[in-house]
């Protein structure tokens, strides 16, 4: 064993040895070690250089709350993991660990210049440095804010692991397992209530796993800890350890993450990851403790340099003495027993440093007892060692004056600015928090949630004090929830309470210009920095964060925040709730992606829908497009053809004979009730009383501002029933506003809605010999032009299905929309494909189903319309039912600026050179104007494979239905297109071919 | 994540059942033409920014479906009250006294 590990202290195992590499180089630790625990014991402190200046940093703290020693983590492809605390990683058999942001070593780093160039990188440098000239951004600014920023580097594989997760409700939810989460969890659970305790360590215990000499009921505090726990979890108390509450959110739900396979060897099978819980709690305890601070002087951040408690955590929790000649630099009593605790264990102190000018009188006889020399009134205003602390320079101060300074030298320096409660997820309720000056921090005041919280996060020092107020919490939430609890006390001995006070920088004799005295360690930002920045005119405590970027690292500003609002109130002459706290935001620590993602990820990420037909697709080479949330069959290239090869021959194909297209996630609302027809004269613009039975027309749906929202054939299937189309993306929203409508507007129409969108599958034939293909199947109708024409519906059989109907066209041939039970659709659809085979049939996707549509000049709502398009605008005026009383929309069209001259309307545009036109492109009248130039409109639809001969387009043009001959220009990057604006119908104006 | 009351199913159910339907008795007008273009564009675009109690509408989206009113302080994001579409306005000084 190394000298830095101390037998019969801690609770790892060290007769179970653990190896892992760190940088490459093997280490051993004891079980139940962290990495940074495991490192220490090998006397390693160097594990990290920092984010701006690149100085070398070790550990400062012992748990999640560590700014300093981030690393990667890996455990073979794709488990690659950067910025992990070193102190909160557990060792295991195997782990790969490296440092970062270092190159090419961590003990010689060229980026280190940037810690001699300091001067450049002083609060707001980003904001000065980069300023100009404008053409230095891209090849200079640019690459080395790019170069510089981030720490460690993001993993580029695929994460193999999965993620879970669950939902939980319970009575009482405790945060934190400490002293006074353990006598909450016993205050609520011995009265029958379920409760549930979470920690984010790998075991319960909180403060008392580092304060093992306490006695509680007469039995040391690890027994009582070890009996305490199993008694709870006979009540039923569920303990959740290695699972942090990253989140409180609305009405007592709080997230947890749970970490279940980080601290393992072997990764075991069908476990995830993680698991993200969702809870939901009648009561919860918030018993997060509180954090030490660290104490802000020239050189805080030289490796071997961190906090006294963690100091004492890694002694009594991991057996591992941080140093063999550590010196003590405090402004609060708890450091002291730091110091005792470390000398016990063989550590020569150097000096107890404490800047008050007395202390109670036994903790000077302990030192005295120990031989541990005590500098009262003193202050640390340097240290010094390359790599690693060995010097600390320390000063009388008297009167204020900062005397000449003594070097001491050491190995560790131990340092404590006092405690802050935690109260992150505090924060996360909108609780309040009120200033305490006797403490020099916030405490918490009121919370709008069912929240209590007890313990040291709400300013209780010691053991004792924390097992009264958590058991007298504890009794508060059972009460709340309904039930009386017996009080329970405490017998505790051997705790240790302190008091202290709260600094700012400690004094110094240096120039303040020169200090390097580090507030935040994740950030690089020094009070230098936090003053400069409200000399620069920075008052609220909001800006001096932003402008320095002070705790807005990874860790929060956990231990930087209340340093720097000290430091802050200082320069600005202000009480610091004047200058108030920043936000605490969720998540508590960093939580991955894969956790909030769950199992939301590759193709579970998004539904996909898909339609009976679709598998015939797939297996007939079709490519897909999403629409909405559907995969829809896109084109169907043969062998050998490109995507314009595949459509030219599709739109020739329907044309010339006949095309077969899955129309199937066109949405699908049925309407019915004796107020049907009224409920549809007042929903669409169109008029709908005198639609007879078995006949169908296209309706356009408008908002109550005049605008178009959706489109689609709408079939009279009996007196009170239509079988409403909706656009494929519009279907949901359309059935929610005509629910809108029926519910809240007229409850007085007696009409039922329903969506069968997925209960219909829908076939849609169309070419000059659909007719003859689809009559020799069809039972109950003859497909003539006399009995059933165009725009007619009927229920049917086809093929033997039970069937509905249309005849109606989106492409300007001959078409027929067959729609059957969703489970018989791919039996229609093979069907019509064999008996199809004679007529050539070619089945198109939605891009030849567009173009044929284009080349009628039939809309697509979304496409050729953007939500400012009134149905003039579209030049469907005839669709608009005028004569009704009133229909939505009817009023938005008469608003002034809805009948106003020079609204954009709907034109065809036909390139005067023969070019295909861009959708999207903007058009000018005049080409020649000075830039920026006035646009009028723009290209919505544009196509160059139809079967016209010649590229087509629809465009949105100011005035446009007054221009039709006239020409328009459309400038794009290397020339300007001129355009002649036609109208919309490029095919068969007459209609001819939609006759049988 | 917050808990809503829906008072035609008479239970409370995560915020994810529903889906949040804009300001409450907002009613359109029984004969659209007769109204002034003013008023006209007063009931479709011109809204209350409340900070406070806000009457407004929610939808059981994925539940029974109905669209219900509520008052939900936007301070506090928490619901004074649930009721059904076309019952009256409650009185904000007694819900707010309940509250208390
Ligand atoms: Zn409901």
């Amino acid at each position: 064993m190394s000298q830095y590990r101390v037998s019969g202290r801690g609770r790892v195992d060290t007769s179970r040895p653990v190896s892992f590499t760190f940088d490459g180089k093997t280490f051993t630790g004891a079980q139940g070690d962290t990495v940074a625990s495991a490192l220490l014991a090998n006397g390693v402190h160097l594990m990290g250089r920092s984010f701006k200046y690149h100085r070398p940093r070790g550990p400062v703290a012992a748990g999640s709350e560590e700014p300093n020693a981030l690393i990667g983590t890996r455990r073979g492809a794709g488990r690659f993991e950067p910025n992990t605390r070193a102190t909160v990683q557990e060792i295991w058999d195997g782990l790969q660990t490296n440092s970062q942001n270092k190159y090419p070593s961590l003990k010689f780093d060229v980026g280190a210049v940037n810690d001699a160039a300091y001067m450049l990188f002083s609060a707001g440098f980003y904001y000065k440095t980069f300023m100009w000239p404008r053409s230095f951004w891209d090849k200079v600014y640019e690459p080395f804010i790019r170069g510089a920023a981030g720490l460690g580097v993001s993993p580029t594989e695929e994460d193999p692991d999965h993620y879970a997760s669950r939902n939980m409700h319970c009575d009482v939810l405790i945060v934190g397992a400490g002293p006074s989460g353990l006598a909450a969890a016993r205050a609520a659970a011995v009265e029958g209530l379920k409760v549930v305790l979470v920690d984010e360590s790998p075991e319960a215990g909180g403060t008392l796993l580092s304060e093992p000499q306490v006695k509680i009921d007469g039995k040391p505090a690890w027994d009582w800890l070890a009996a305490e726990v199993e008694a709870l979890k006979a009540l039923g108390v569920k303990i959740m350890t290695r699972t942090t509450a990253i989140a409180y959110y609305h009405q007592n739900m709080v997230g947890l993450c749970e970490k279940l396979t980080d601290h393992l060897a072997t990764l075991p099978a069908d476990t995830p990851r993680e698991r993200l819980w969702r809870v939901r709690a009648g009561q919860v305890v918030l018993a997060q403790g509180a954090l030490e601070k660290p104490l802000v002087f020239h050189g805080n951040d030289r490796p071997g340099v961190m906090l006294a408690g963690s100091a004492q955590t890694y002694l009594n929790r991991y057996g591992v003495l941080v140093g063999t000649r550590p010196v003590v630099v405090t402004s609060h009593d708890s450091a002291w027993y730091a110091a005792f605790d470390l000398a016990d264990a063989g550590a020569k102190v150097q000096a107890i440093v404490d800047i008050r000018e007395g202390v109670h009188e036994a903790l000077l006889t302990e030192a005295r007892a120990r031989g541990i020399p005590v500098k009262l009134s003193h202050t640390a205003t340097a240290t010094s060692g390359r790599l690693r602390v060995s010097k600390i320079r320390v000063n009388p101060v008297r009167g204020g004056q900062v005397g000449s300074g003594t070097e001491i030298d050491c190995d560790a320096v131990l340092m404590s600015g006092g405690w802050t409660p935690s109260l992150h997820l505090f924060s996360h309720t909108k609780g309040s928090l009120a200033w305490n000056d006797d403490l020099t921090t916030f405490l918490p005041e009121k919370t709008p949630e069912d929240c209590v919280i007890a313990g040291a996060s709400r300013g209780l020092w010691g053991v004792e004090a924390a097992l009264r107020d958590g058991a007298e919490k504890g009794r508060e939430v059972v009460a709340a929830l309904g039930k009386s609890g017996a009080s329970v006390a405490y017998a505790v001995a051997d705790d240790r309470t302190g008091t202290g006070v709260s600094m700012k920088e400690l004094p110094t004799d240096r120039s303040p210009g020169k200090a390097k005295a580090f507030v935040d360690y994740q950030n690089d930002v020094t009070a230098k920095d936090l003053r400069l920045a409200v000399r620069e005119g920075m008052r609220s405590i909001e800006h001096v964060k932003r402008y320095t970027t002070n705790g807005m690292a990874t860790d929060q500003g956990k231990m930087s925040n209340i340093n720097g609002l000290n430091i802050a109130s200082d320069a600005l002459g202000k009480k610091q709730p004047q200058v108030g706290l920043t936000t605490f935001r969720p998540p508590y620590t960093p939580t991955t992606f894969g956790a909030f993602a769950g199992y939301h990820r590759g193709s579970h990420f998004e539904v996909t829908r898909k339609t009976r037909i679709d598998e015939w697709a797939a297996q007939h080479g079709a490519a897909f497009e999403p629409v909405g949330q559907w995969r829809r069959a896109w084109y169907f290239p043969k062998a050998g053809e490109s995507m314009d090869d595949a459509v030219r021959r599709e739109c020739a194909a329907t044309r010339e004979s006949l095309g077969i297209f899955d129309a199937s996630t066109l949405g699908k609302i049925e309407v019915v009730g004796p107020d049907a027809v009224e409920f549809m004269n007042r929903m669409y613009t169109n008029p709908w009383t005198k639609l007879g039975v078995g006949r169908c027309r296209y309706g356009l749906l408008c908002g109550d501002d005049g605008f178009i929202r959706d489109d689609g054939v709408i079939g009279r299937m009996g007196q009170d029933r239509f079988h409403v189309t909706t656009t494929t993306g519009g279907a949901a929203r359309v059935l929610n506003m005509m629910e809108d409508y029926l519910q809240t507007e007229w409850p007085d129409l007696n009409v039922w809605l329903t969506s069968t969108t997925e209960q219909w599958a829908t076939v849609a034939l169309n070419g000059p010999n659909a007719a003859k293909l689809l009559a020799p199947l069809v039972e109950g109708v003859e497909l003539t032009e006399e009995a059933f024409p165009h725009m007619s519906c009927v229920e049917c059989t086809v093929a033997g299905m039970p069937a509905r109907l249309f005849r109606v066209s989106f492409t300007g041939e001959i078409g027929f929309e067959v729609n059957v039970p969703a489970p018989m659709g791919r039996q229609l659809w093979e069907t019509l494909w064999d008996a199809g085979q004679q007529y050539g049939i070619t089945p198109y996707g939605t891009e030849t189903m567009h173009v044929l549509r284009a080349e009628k000049g039939y809309i697509i709502v979304g496409q050729d319309t953007d939500g400012t398009v009134t149905p003039f605008d579209a030049g469907m005026g005839w669709a608009v039912g005028k004569a009704k009383p009133d229909f939505v929309g009817k009023r938005g069209l008469a608003r002034p600026d809805l009948v106003a001259k020079g609204r954009k309307q709907l034109v065809g545009l036909l390139s005067e050179d023969g070019s295909k036109l861009e959708e999207g492109a903007q058009i000018v009248f005049d080409p020649k104007q000075p830039i920026p130039m006035k646009m009028v409109g723009h290209v919505t639809s544009s196509y160059d494979v139809g079967t016209t001969g010649r590229p087509i387009a629809l465009a949105l043009v100011e005035g446009g239905h007054d221009r039709l001959g006239e020409i328009v220009h459309i400038p794009m990057p290397d020339r300007t297109i001129a355009a002649k604006i036609t109208g919309t119908v490029f095919f068969d104006p007459e209609n001819a071919r939609l006759k049988i | 994540m917050l808990l809503i009351h829906c008072p035609y199913c008479n239970e409370t159910l995560p915020e994810v059942e529903f889906a949040y339907a804009g300001e409450a008795h907002i009613a359109r007008p029984v004969n659209p033409s007769e109204v002034s273009d003013a008023d006209w564009e007063a009931f479709l675009f011109l809204r209350d920014n409340v900070k406070g109690p806000h009457y407004e509408r929610w939808r059981h989206l994925h539940g029974c479906g109905r669209f219900f009113n509520a008052v939900r302080d936007t301070v506090s994001d928490k619901f004074l009250t649930t009721y059904e579409a076309g019952a009256p306005r409650p009185d904000l000084a007694s819900l707010t006294e309940r509250l208390k």
